[in-house]
């Protein structure tokens, strides 16, 4: 080999070297998080945590269905220890392939029934309830929607707004499926085509309404608190309609974490998920800027949010909610 | 001249690997598309949503290319062949958008007009950040141009604005349809401008399906569709650019054309020119410094910061290195040892540079995840990512500076008794240095700016200040996201001055 290759060759093996040294440093050191949280939630829960153990925490962001999706195509060999979503999902996917790890009682004890799968592979660690934020200047209370299903009727044309690639509205997609079938969420996902404004995230959304762009947005509760909680700056020409009564409209979603069954890290991993929906990650939730809802036995929530008991949430697996089923669905209907 | 390329099987060697991996992410495209089978694959590409997105797209380009060349070819003129008052600081000014990254364009102005949203904006935004691309070719070709064949015009009898339609224009051909060509690429890869006025594209549409559902077989198809949208533009650009020859043929060199005088369209001419620069300088320069004042001391967490800052230092620094390295093989045949196997290597090398990041990276990631696992989410496969998506800007540069190296000094090293490769190094490489610095600027630039590749195919724990933005302004934390948009711009300026002035030489000013 003459000596520019040489050269050429040491500089390439060069940048070889430490770029195969990147990811090998971050895996010998504690659990590799996919998280699907909010980037800011995921970090206080990580940093608490790490303070707490001493165990480090790399987090990876992105969406719930992307990792869902990747962890099954990645299998055994998946660089993730624990999987952190906004929705259930994207659990019951990965839990469908058979990758969780089960979780310990202690773990499983801290959080009741209906917050987590009867099987205990993975477990509810927050929750957020999915609610109509409107233009209050421009909506009288009498003229919002009784029901989710009332968005589909052509009156709502180009009044309301969603966010259709996100986890978050997939997840209400899917429990309307759960709740009322493959026929009705055809239907539904039809006329919204039609009627829906699509835009990129509940808070783009939110801030649409209440910039007077759009009449209502099908969105979580939380974006409002904490934008209330800030300035107020994209949430003070609105208000909140909870639909209660079992509505598919006022499903309750349900953030999960689980323990991969490929994980080298795995104590390390139950004891992120145990420490979440324990006092301290719990906590996180009572006390920080999240406003997601604790789900931990006698753990209180944020004070500002209307109670858990009061939305009147319609009953449904999370186990049950298929994610393949609904991407296809609104694929079908354009929506994707 | 083929015995002395088949006594360098060793660079060519290195070339056919380059290109052969850089025909992967096409080859993937058809290859799952193959292996989707015709029944899915036309149920998922014959759809009214695929149908609503070939419209935006279409729309888009057919918009704003033309807007884009009416308005660069204007500036151009102005700033080159009239007495345009400053003209040296518009020319400046026509260049500097491009030190902004065109999502951050968008932020500025979603941020300035919320409302903004749609085609209108699509647009908008689009001739604004990336006019320079069709400003730079067009104001370097018209300072080249010999001004004889104007006066023949005008000695002809035709009036000015005709000496310019009929003996201007068809000269700045080439220019244009190479700029165009290369904006309309940009109008098809660009991902962060669209996703923040609501303009759903070809790439926003595969990153929704890639959330949605990762590599599923509706991104694959979305990208293939993409793909055609690419070499469609490709084809449509050779087509148009025709075969003419506009090289001048004679002896002496050309004279410096006389700048026409503006007379009482000077004031006309300024107006738009401080338009222009108001609105793609401005704005954005405005609106940072505003969210900058707002968030004051508090949105600059210094670790985290300066952790995307160190990250996308290294990735750009890397990137820029490994794909001049690669490059140059191919730079080195294209220009002293042309043959038909160079041009077919060429052509590979160059096409890859116009797929979007979004195709090349949901092809990383399949191949990566179901054959070369150890390889995947590493930096490994991010920088194999990168030295395709700008591969063909490390040989431009190349290219040019190969080209300028005298091949006698070559064969001088080898009668002196070194080896061919060693006599290349020690004269030509040499005296091409500069070209592989520009290079590796140059890549290192769109590295910086690089969003969605990044995005998807980024190792656990790395977060560059393109992705640390992105997640910031998608919680519309717009204030928290300035600081990185700041450090873009900067890391990006002098990176433009080179692109400058490197088109002030090519042009001999």
């Amino acid at each position: 080999m003459s000596a520019s290759l040489r050269r050429a060759g040491t500089v390439g093996l060069v940048v070889l070297a430490w770029a195969a040294a990147g990811p090998a440093s971050a895996e010998s050191a504690g659990i590799v998080v996919y998280n699907a949280q909010h980037e800011s939630l995921g970090k206080e829960w990580a940093a608490a945590f790490t303070k707490e153990t001493g165990i480090p925490v790399t987090l990876r962001k992105g969406s719930d269905m992307e990792f869902a999706n990747q962890i099954v195509q990645e299998g055994a060999a998946s660089p993730a220890d624990v999987f952190l979503t906004e929705n259930s999902p994207a659990m019951a996917l990965v839990d469908a392939a058979g990758l969780f790890e089960p979780l310990a009682k202690e773990t499983l004890d801290q959080v009741p029934d209906n917050f987590r799968p009867s099987n205990g592979h993975w477990v509810g660690v927050a929750a957020r309830s999915t609610v109509f934020v409107y233009d209050k200047t421009k909506l009288a209370e009498d003229a919002l929607p009784k029901s989710m299903l009332d968005l589909a009727d052509p009156s709502w044309k180009g009044r309301w707004a969603a966010s259709p690639a996100g986890a978050d509205f997939q997840a209400i997609v899917s429990a309307l499926l759960a709740l009322k079938g493959d026929a009705a969420t055809k239907d539904f996902l039809a006329a919204m085509k039609q009627n829906v404004t699509p835009y990129k995230g509940n808070s783009t959304a939110m801030k649409a309404v209440n910039a007077g762009e759009i009449e209502g947005a099908l969105i979580y509760h939380y974006y409002y608190f904490g934008d209330q909680a800030k300035t107020g700056e994209n949430s003070k020409n609105i208000a909140l309609h909870y639909f209660k009564n079992e509505d598919p409209g006022a499903f309750v979603s349900i953030s999960g974490a689980g323990v991969l069954a490929s994980s080298p890290h795995k104590a390390d991993a139950q004891a992120f998920v145990k420490w979440l929906t324990g006092k301290g990650g719990q906590a996180i939730l009572r006390d920080g800027t999240s406003f997601e809802y604790a789900v931990g036995k006698d753990d209180a929530s944020n004070k500002a949010l209307v109670p858990l008991a009061e939305l009147g949430y319609p009953k449904v697996d999370p186990q049950s909610l298929n994610s393949k089923a609904v991407t296809d669905m609104m694929t079908e209907a354009g929506l994707l | 001249m083929s015995a002395f390329r088949l006594r360098h099987p060793l660079v060519t060697t290195i070339a056919l690997v380059v290109a052969l991996v850089s025909l992967v992410p096409l080859g993937f495209v058809v290859v799952v598309t193959l292996q989707t089978g015709w029944e899915t694959a036309s149920a998922l590409v014959f759809r009214g949503r695929v149908a609503e997105l070939l419209v935006n797209t279409a729309l888009l380009e057919l918009v704003t290319v033309p807007i884009t060349i009416v308005l660069a070819v204007t500036l151009a003129w102005l700033t080159e062949r009239t007495d345009l008052f400053a003209a040296r600081v518009w020319a400046w000014l026509a260049v500097a958008p491009l030190a902004v990254p065109a999502f951050v364009h968008s932020y500025a102005w979603i941020s300035l007009v919320p409302g903004l949203k749609g085609l209108g904006g699509g647009v908008l935004i689009s001739v604004l950040a990336y006019f320079p691309f069709l400003y730079l070719p067009v104001a370097a070709q018209l300072r080249r141009l010999d001004p004889s064949i104007e006066e023949a015009a005008a000695s002809l009898g035709l009036s000015p604005v005709r000496v310019f339609l009929r003996a201007v224009l068809p000269q700045l051909r080439l220019a244009i349809c190479g700029g165009s060509l290369l904006v309309g690429l940009h109008l098809l890869a660009e991902y962060g401008l669209y996703v923040m006025i609501r303009f759903d594209t070809f790439s926003t549409a595969i990153v929704d399906q890639f959330q949605s559902a990762f590599n599923g077989p509706a991104a694959n198809m979305l990208a293939g569709v993409l793909v055609l949208c690419c070499l469609g533009l490709l084809a449509l650009e050779a087509a148009l650019r025709g075969g003419e020859r506009y090289a001048r043929v004679g002896s002496g060199a050309p004279r410096v054309a006389v700048r026409r005088r503006l007379g009482r369209w000077m004031i006309p001419a300024l107006l738009l020119n401080l338009a222009v620069a108001a609105l793609s300088i401005g704005v954005p320069f405005v609106t940072l410094s505003r969210w900058l004042w707002l968030g004051g001391l508090a949105i600059w967490p210094a670790d985290e910061v300066g952790f995307a800052f160190g990250q996308t230092m290294l990735l750009a620094v890397g990137g820029g290195l490994l794909t001049t390295l690669v490059a140059i093989p191919m730079a080195w045949l294209s220009v002293r040892a042309p043959s038909r196997l160079q041009r077919v290597l060429e052509a590979c090398h160059s096409y890859v540079g116009s797929l979007p990041g979004v195709v090349v990276a949901l092809a990383l990631v399949t191949i990566t995840v179901r054959l070369f696992l150890p390889l995947y989410q590493t930096f490994v496969t991010l920088l194999v990512a990168y030295a395709l998506l700008f591969l063909p800007r490390a040989l431009v540069a190349l290219r040019a500076s190969i080209a300028q190296a005298p091949v006698e000094l070559e064969r001088a090293a080898m009668a002196l008794g070194r080896r061919p490769v060693v006599a290349v190094r020690q004269t030509t490489m040499r005296l091409a240095a500069p070209g592989a610095a520009a290079a590796t600027a140059l890549v290192a630039l769109g590295i910086t700016n690089e969003l969605t590749a990044t995005l998807m195919l980024s190792p656990n724990g790395v977060e560059t200040l393109a992705t640390k933005f992105w997640s910031l302004t998608s919680e519309i934390d717009y204030v928290a996201a300035a600081p990185y948009a700041l450090m873009m711009v900067l890391l990006s300026l002098p990176l433009t001055l080179v692109l400058h002035r490197q088109s002030g030489r090519a042009s001999g000013a």
